[in-house]
């Protein structure tokens, strides 16, 4: 079976500016998530999970000049460089870059600090590769909110075939204006913190962070190491800004993903769902969920510590989803009130500690696409 | 490492107010005619009846015309990948959205500001409910397709492919969308999609 | 036919790019959703977007959007009665 191993990660966001302090915070059922004064949106304001500039500034003149590099940019390039500073041996030019992102420096639309065409997701691309020296191919990926899972999927597929042996997988978006007014146009945005499958849900709350992974086809000399076993992505046919209310995609993609697992869904321990709180895809998720058995199972979302960080979201969930494995903890819903979907669901109420060998990450996004990760823990004997 | 071999079933090109189906033109207007006026001429030429087609940004419009075309002569089963790139993203769209933010945001606008819309338009109309992917290059990259598109068909995730580059930029667009399977004549190597990508490219 | 009757379905025609349609397609009491128009939630949404830039009245329920937008002849009534602009 062709997989790969998860190495090292890293998470910048409003949590902090490394894995261990996310990881802190998510298990003491912190948010990210503040309130924003802005007149333009309903209740005057919304709620967001936003990185503070100045620490971000701060943190990012330790290894380059701000004024150079773009918000987005600090924070992607913040995140490999903390995986790269842990692993200074990674030869850079047998190391694939693969980067996940939905807008971009989308904010550079109205901004004249740098050239027109940095808005460019392959200037982007090249900026991260160049500033560590990348030389093995740079892969940008630009697929909604599946884009940082999909991202770690084409890293193993291409890994399987040989194409590489190891690759930086890093994934990073915004809370821009520009995607602030279109959810807030779709009616789409929660007035309080978002409620992911809870009976009083009423929609998103965006948030921005940067994530990256350091995956390998060789297993680390380590006792106990994380895999992706088995992934797969499957459109809904169904519309392009509405999930199928079946579940269509989401359950032929967890089918697919399972089967080249090859375990069943009785074998899931815990599932890290995309749960972004609106009323139509908490629904379809649960749907599809039931669909495979899987009611019982241990489940919740992160974006009521985060909200929804669209380009990086799965990638960074895959991340506290492989810690939750490792740590063998399942970490709190947030916000959760009681159940407010048609199907039963077994929502994380509160921090527990739990055996845990299979995970099962799963992400949707706009244009109907669906995507399911399965990560196993193996032990050295 | 092939020990399959896969074909270019089928090709589109779509450039300069043309479209070529292999390397047959079957519709052409004029330049002066302008991009909206070219997308609407086409969807009335190939015959296309699909009103939700007025209402999709210029690129999800490509890609139908592109995809109508590939498809006409071919079973396509629902499993068919979908892995398209392009340099500008939804670029041209965005630009639309951000101007539409001084005054009224319209929703129609903004779902289209995400390059892989085009492929969940695709799906819908073709019944697809396949592996998607969209991938950004500063130009047209035959290698990466090429690669990304055995991935899928030797493993098996897809008994067939569309794979190609869709990319519209200050109402210029450049479309060539290929149907990678079993069938065909011309093998699929990154040197075949390059030279039937440059076929016609002034 | 009231000119806005006849305003709302030119403007219906315009804003969700219903351009296959012509004015004399569209019956005043034709349900717009469903089988009707075949419009869908997008729809509902730039509707409520031209309720507010054309009429004055905003709606922050979306609900409320598929009852008022049931035919030509409910928005007609619904907007003659809160219509501000």
């Amino acid at each position: 079976m062709k997989k790969i191993y998860l190495l090292d990660d890293a998470i910048i966001s409003p949590q902090g500016f490394s894995t261990e302090e996310n990881l802190i915070a998510v298990k003491n059922e912190k948010s990210g998530l503040k309130f924003h004064k802005n007149n333009k949106f309903p209740s005057e304001g919304f709620y967001a999970g936003i990185i503070e500039n100045e620490l971000l500034t701060e943190a990012f003149s330790k290894i380059g000049n701000p004024k150079k590099f773009t918000k987005l940019e600090q924070m992607m390039l913040l995140a490999v460089s903390s995986v790269l500073k842990n692993n200074p041996n990674l030869n850079l030019s047998e190391t694939a870059l693969i980067i996940s992102t939905t807008k971009g420096n989308i904010d550079l639309l109205t901004n004249s600090s740098f050239p027109e065409n940095r808005v460019y997701l392959s200037e982007l691309g090249d900026v991260i590769k160049n500033f560590f020296g990348f030389q093995l191919q740079t892969i940008v990926i630009s697929n909604a909110c599946i884009s940082g899972g999909l991202a770690l999927a084409v890293a193993k597929r291409f890994i399987a075939a040989e194409k590489f042996d190891q690759a930086i997988v890093v994934g990073g978006d915004l809370v821009s204006e520009f995607v602030l007014s279109g959810f807030n146009s779709f009616q789409a945005m929660s007035a309080e913190a978002c409620r992911p499958f809870s009976k009083n849900r009423t929609g998103i709350n965006l948030g921005e962070a940067a994530a990256a992974v350091l995956v390998s086809s060789k297993k680390p000399k380590k006792s106990i190491n994380i895999s992706l076993i088995g992934e797969a992505s499957a459109n809904d046919a169904n519309h392009i800004s509405g999930p199928s209310r079946t579940g269509e995609g989401l359950y032929k993609s967890i089918k697919n993903a399972l089967k080249e697992a090859q375990i069943s869904a009785k074998n899931i321990d815990y599932v890290s769902a995309h749960g972004t709180a609106t009323a139509y895809n908490d629904e379809m998720e649960a749907v599809a969920f039931n669909r495979l058995g899987l009611s019982e199972v241990p489940v919740n979302s992160f974006k009521g510590a985060y909200g929804h960080t669209l380009g990086a979201s799965a990638l960074l969930e895959s991340i506290l989803t492989k810690h939750s494995l490792l740590n063998n903890e399942l970490y709190t819903s947030l916000n959760f009130d009681e159940i407010g979907v048609s199907k039963p669901l077994n929502v994380i109420r509160g921090f527990e500690k739990k055996e845990l060998n299979f995970a099962l990450k799963t992400a949707s996004g706009f244009g109907g696409c669906n995507l399911a990760l399965v990560f196993k823990k193996e032990l050295d004997d | 490492m092939t020990e399959f071999s896969f074909k270019i079933t089928d090709f589109v090109r779509i450039k300069n107010q043309r479209i070529f189906h292999r390397k047959d033109l079957i519709f052409k207007t004029e330049k002066s005619l302008g991009l909206d006026q070219f997308l609407k001429e086409a969807y009335q030429n190939l015959k296309i009846t699909y009103p939700k087609f007025h209402k999709m940004d210029g690129l999800c419009k490509l890609g139908i015309l592109a995809s109508e075309v590939l498809f006409k002569d071919h079973f396509i089963s629902p499993d068919t990948a979908l892995v398209l790139s392009n340099s500008a993203s939804s670029l041209e769209t965005d630009k639309k959205h951000q101007l539409a933010m001084s005054e009224m945001v319209s929703p129609a606008i903004f779902v289209y500001t995400l390059p892989n819309i085009v492929l969940g338009e695709i799906s819908i109309k073709h019944k697809l409910q396949s592996e998607n992917v969209f991938f950004i290059e500063n130009r047209f990259n035959p290698e990466l397709l090429m690669d990304y598109a055995e991935v899928l068909l030797e493993t098996k995730k897809a008994p067939a492919v569309v794979c190609g580059w869709i990319d519209l930029k200050n109402a210029e667009y450049d479309v060539f969308l290929c149907l990678i399977s079993k069938e065909g004549e011309i093998p699929l190597s990154k040197e075949n999609l390059k030279q039937l990508y440059l076929f016609e490219n002034e | 036919m009231s000119d806005l009757r006849t305003e709302l379905k030119q403007s219906i025609i315009e804003q969700l790019n219903l351009e296959e349609l012509e004015l004399a397609d569209i019956d005043n009491d034709q349900p717009l959703f469903g089988d009707g128009l075949g419009l869908d939630s997008i729809d509902v949404l730039e509707l409520i977007v031209m309720l507010e830039k054309d009429y004055g009245i905003k709606l922050t329920d979306p609900e409320q959007g598929k009852e008022i937008f049931a035919s030509i002849d409910k928005m007609a009534e619904f907007i003659e009665a809160n219509r501000t602009k």
